[in-house]
């Protein structure tokens, strides 16, 4: 839908005057930049526009850790998967979670062994699946990032029934961010920040990384000269060397954020030490449901234990991918036993994973 | 997974914390129980069925003027880009 002022947004001449602008100040700044995003909305405006090709050669833009399905571990699938199995249950989650494959099987192969597994748009969708199947556990397998996570919490928060329950494998971006920039070697210059996490959570999140560890951020919308907005906004700090959190987005992102969505969030959940698959633990970058909704808990409303799961299948660098260490197409495995429709690593599946991305759009 | 795309709010049900909303001609019901200052005629940004921001005209037009703004000082000229 075009929204007003999307003229400006959908601008050819904007563009042009964008990469212009960026040459000379890269041209200024006289050294290579390397800039992340952690959106897989970003990473599909940046191939699809071939945003990459119209950059001067001296910018890189690698991708993060942006997918919730690439980075939800293979044991809490496995934990789906070991629940679908049995006769009174029906496992619900989004389209793109069911092919991902865990340390055996996907829930997509359960499915077709008889599982009662139903993808859902939103969570109300699973809500209204047990209140139609009472004889039956509805669970809802919950991933995503902090866009995500006030619509589960809503519905925990409006008495959903008692068949219902929810496996709460949701991320915090920030948290994986302040780990990315630790990494040495990555020498990231700047961040392109998401916009949707944006408008629940603010600006103020993001600003320990442009205040405390001195990288520039912008939160940006997903339009391309959203992108390249933010990109000459970083190439302006980097030169600048004053560092800040802009917000390029501020058609729709709050710099406070979503209030009424965050209380929604911290009545519900709490953070919590998180395994991301393919990166590891990390402080606070998940959530767990707080004791006040244990009964909607599925971890607790089942006993579950699942012991070694396997991350990271054999050739796959999905790991690699994900912090941008390398692009989806320097895997031995990409395009040859790896493709969207034989994936091997969950960068592969869903439809926001660098890989998937890289095999639409690009020919090598 | 974090795709939210903008709708114009054309029905609101308030007890059902639910609107309509029209996405270029396809309307769809969502729950606005996240963005309380849901009204008829504003735009909403909406994300696997819920609402999670909202935004008039006014703003959106007041957030591309800042551009205008800004794009001074990024050596940006906007004059004739449209
Ligand atoms: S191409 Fe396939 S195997 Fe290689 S990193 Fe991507 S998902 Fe993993």
């Amino acid at each position: 839908m075009d929204i007003p002022g999307s003229e400006i947004l959908k601008s050819k001449k904007f563009t042009e005057k964008l990469i212009k602008n960026i040459k000379a100040n890269l041209d200024a700044i006289a050294k290579k930049v390397k800039l992340m995003h952690v959106c897989g909305t970003h990473e599909h405006t940046i191939s699809k526009y071939g945003l990459r090709s119209l950059l001067p050669e001296g910018i890189e833009i690698v991708s993060g850790p942006g997918c919730p399905v690439c980075v939800c571990p293979a044991a809490d699938i496995d934990k789906a998967i070991e629940l679908g199995k049995r006769k009174d249950t029906v496992i619900t989650t989004f389209g793109d979670m069911i092919r991902v494959p865990a340390s055996n099987i996907s829930l997509s192969e359960l499915k077709a062994e008889g599982s009662d597994i139903r993808i859902v748009y939103g969570p109300n969708d699973a809500v209204k699946i047990a209140k139609q199947n009472p004889n039956k556990e509805v669970i809802f397998f919950a991933i995503g990032f902090e866009t995500t996570v006030p619509l589960i919490g809503y519905e925990l928060k409006t008495n959903p029934p008692s068949n219902f329950s929810v496996i709460c494998a949701h991320k915090l971006i920030p948290a994986a961010l302040e780990l990315l920039i630790s990494i040495d070697r990555l020498n990231i210059d700047g961040f392109i920040s998401p916009g949707h996490v944006a408008t629940i959570i603010g600006l103020k999140p993001f600003e320990l990384f442009s205040k405390s560890y001195r990288v520039p951020n912008v939160v940006a919308g997903f339009e391309p000269n959203d992108v390249l907005l933010g990109i000459l906004m970083l190439l302006k700090q980097i030169k600048s060397k004053k560092y800040e959190t802009i917000n390029e987005y501020s058609r729709v992102v709050k710099s406070e954020g979503n209030e009424v969505a965050q209380n929604v969030i911290s009545e519900v959940f709490k953070s919590t030490v998180s395994p991301w698959r393919g990166i590891g633990r990390i402080l606070d970058g998940g959530l767990a449901i707080k004791e006040k909704y244990a009964e909607f808990d599925a971890d607790k409303k089942f006993d579950i234990e699942i012991n070694d799961a396997q991350d990271i299948p054999p050739g796959c660098s999905c790991h690699l991918v994900m912090t941008g260490k390398i692009y989806p197409n320097e895997c031995k495995l990409f395009r040859k036993t790896c493709t969207p429709i034989n994936p091997i690593g969950p960068c592969m599946v869903s439809q926001e994973g660098t890989c998937s991305i890289y095999y639409k759009y690009h020919s090598d | 997974m974090c795709l939210a795309i903008p709708g114009k709010i054309i029905e609101i049900n308030n007890d059902e914390h639910s609107a309509i909303i029209d996405f270029d001609g396809i309307q769809q019901k969502v729950i606005v129980a996240l963005v309380p200052g849901a009204k008829v005629g504003k735009y909403a940004i909406v994300h696997a069925g819920y609402a999670i921001e909202l935004m008039n005209e006014k703003e959106a037009r007041e957030a591309i003027d800042q551009w205008d703004e800004m794009s001074e000082e990024l050596g940006l000229d906007l004059n004739d880009v449209i």
